[in-house]
């Protein structure tokens, strides 16, 4: 069966209330198509797990923008005041992340791992409420591993199969949540035929990938 | 010659041959203006890149190759992309050489607090802890004062960043080391005077018999 198909069939598939890892830094490497479609479909009370917000009218700042939000799993929210303004109302709530933190924490999530130990954020406010471990004399602090319901992936190509590649700095979190989610939905610049993507330039495997969408496919 | 200017001129005298460095977004990218094109120094973001190099031209400007503010840059010869997971085992595994950010106060202890003041600005930390945590070697850029008010102080009032000593801080005034005796004068900027230093700080500082002046790179 071919995973290929609409992005309108594949949002139709993401529940209101669905916890979301959306791939992207700043709008580099977040699905455009993907996005637009989750605002014209008007899905609600997500969980949005992802590097930042962007900005207004950015990449997942669209999200925040269109009031779809209530929770942010983020590392940095300072580039869009309107994140800001919704968490200080409280009608957005925002779980601060330290950058590599939030990348291990998916990782772990995704290779079958409770959890990673990190120095990072020891002594500071990112270590409230949780365990820490001496191994070796050094502290470290448990963090634990994330998952979600949907990944949301960019990548530059896809072939037919669901292997992927991607471009430069779009990277980013997109191989580390294409692991972490029960269904993975890739949106990728191309889809080109099975071989085209020799196996050493493959970063994620087809098994990950659930479902491939492209501009005006109709399978 | 503005604060800032005479900031990135001074940090970009530390930056050595060979080594690999992370800019934070800022001032502490302004660093990479008063080096030269054949310094030999490789530059990481956080986002997924090493060879990191300005935009040469607005036209050449790409959605896939940015820096970790969401800017276009460009990429030279020998350059390298790669995951978060990647990028942050770089910074955290003790690959990167040096890392440069802004600093909003500075301690007695040398910690550092540069990533939200409560209840006014919280942007979330990023990258800052985990490089503040994992850089072998933490260089602060900051101006010596905010609005009028010292920003090296005794102890930090805003949440910290770390509990690691950072390794140098340099603003438009000084050259300020922490040790385990507390913040060295290490220099002072041309024209300014050791008490000058001394009144523009909260902290103690401790004045070596002849503190130096500053350089100032071309």
């Amino acid at each position: 069966m071919s995973k290929v198909g609409t992005v309108a069939a594949a949002v139709e598939r993401i529940p209101d209330g669905a916890v979301l890892m959306i791939g992207g830094f700043m709008g580099a490497g977040t699905p455009p198509l993907l996005i637009d479609e989750l605002v014209r479909q008007g899905k609600k009370n997500l969980t949005v797990i992802a590097n930042d917000t962007a900005r207004p009218g950015v990449g997942i700042g669209k999200l925040i923008d269109a009031g779809l939000v209530k929770k942010v799993i983020a590392s940095h929210i300072g580039t869009n005041p309107q994140t800001q303004k919704l968490m200080i109302a409280g009608e957005l709530e925002v779980d601060l992340v330290p950058q590599g933190t939030l990348a291990e924490r998916v990782r772990a999530g995704g290779s079958g791992l409770g959890g990673v130990l990190t120095p990072t954020g020891v002594g500071t406010t990112a270590a409230e409420g949780k365990q820490t471990v001496e191994l070796n004399g050094v502290t470290y602090l448990v963090e634990e591993a994330i998952k979600a319901d949907i990944a949301l992936i960019s990548a530059r190509s896809a072939d037919y199969s669901g292997n992927l590649r991607y471009s430069l700095t779009s990277r980013n979190f997109n191989p580390l949540m294409a692991l972490a989610a029960d269904l993975v939905i890739a949106e990728p610049g191309e889809i080109v035929p099975i071989g085209c993507i020799e196996p050493d330039a493959v970063v994620t495997p087809h098994v990950l990938v659930d479902v491939i969408v492209v501009k005006g496919a109709e399978k | 010659m503005n604060d800032k200017e005479i900031i990135a001129r001074r940090v970009a005298l530390e930056l050595k041959r060979g080594s690999l460095v992370n800019l934070g977004i800022g001032l502490p990218t302004m660093v990479a203006n008063y080096l030269p094109s054949d310094a030999g120094i490789s530059f990481q973001s956080e986002n997924g890149i090493i060879g990191m190099s300005a935009l040469p031209d607005p036209a050449l400007a790409g959605a896939d190759l940015t820096d970790a503010g969401g800017s276009p840059i460009g990429a030279l010869p020998g350059a390298c992309a790669f995951d978060s997971a990647m990028s942050f085992a770089l910074i955290r595994g003790g690959h990167l050489d040096v890392t440069v950010l802004g600093g909003l106060q500075v301690d007695e202890e040398g910690q550092l607090a540069n990533w939200m003041v409560p209840g006014k600005m919280v942007p979330g930390m990023g990258g800052a802890m985990d490089l503040v945590s994992g850089a072998k070697r933490v260089i602060v850029a900051m101006t010596h004062t905010a609005k009028g008010a010292p920003k090296i102080i005794r102890k930090c009032t805003l949440p910290l960043t770390s509990v690691r000593r950072v390794d140098l801080v340099v603003t438009e005034l000084a050259v300020i080391q922490p040790t385990d005796e507390g913040l060295v004068l290490l220099e002072t900027a041309p024209g300014v005077t050791v008490d000058e230093v001394i009144a523009a700080s909260e902290a103690k500082l401790l004045i070596p018999k002849a503190p130096g002046v500053m350089g100032i790179a071309a």
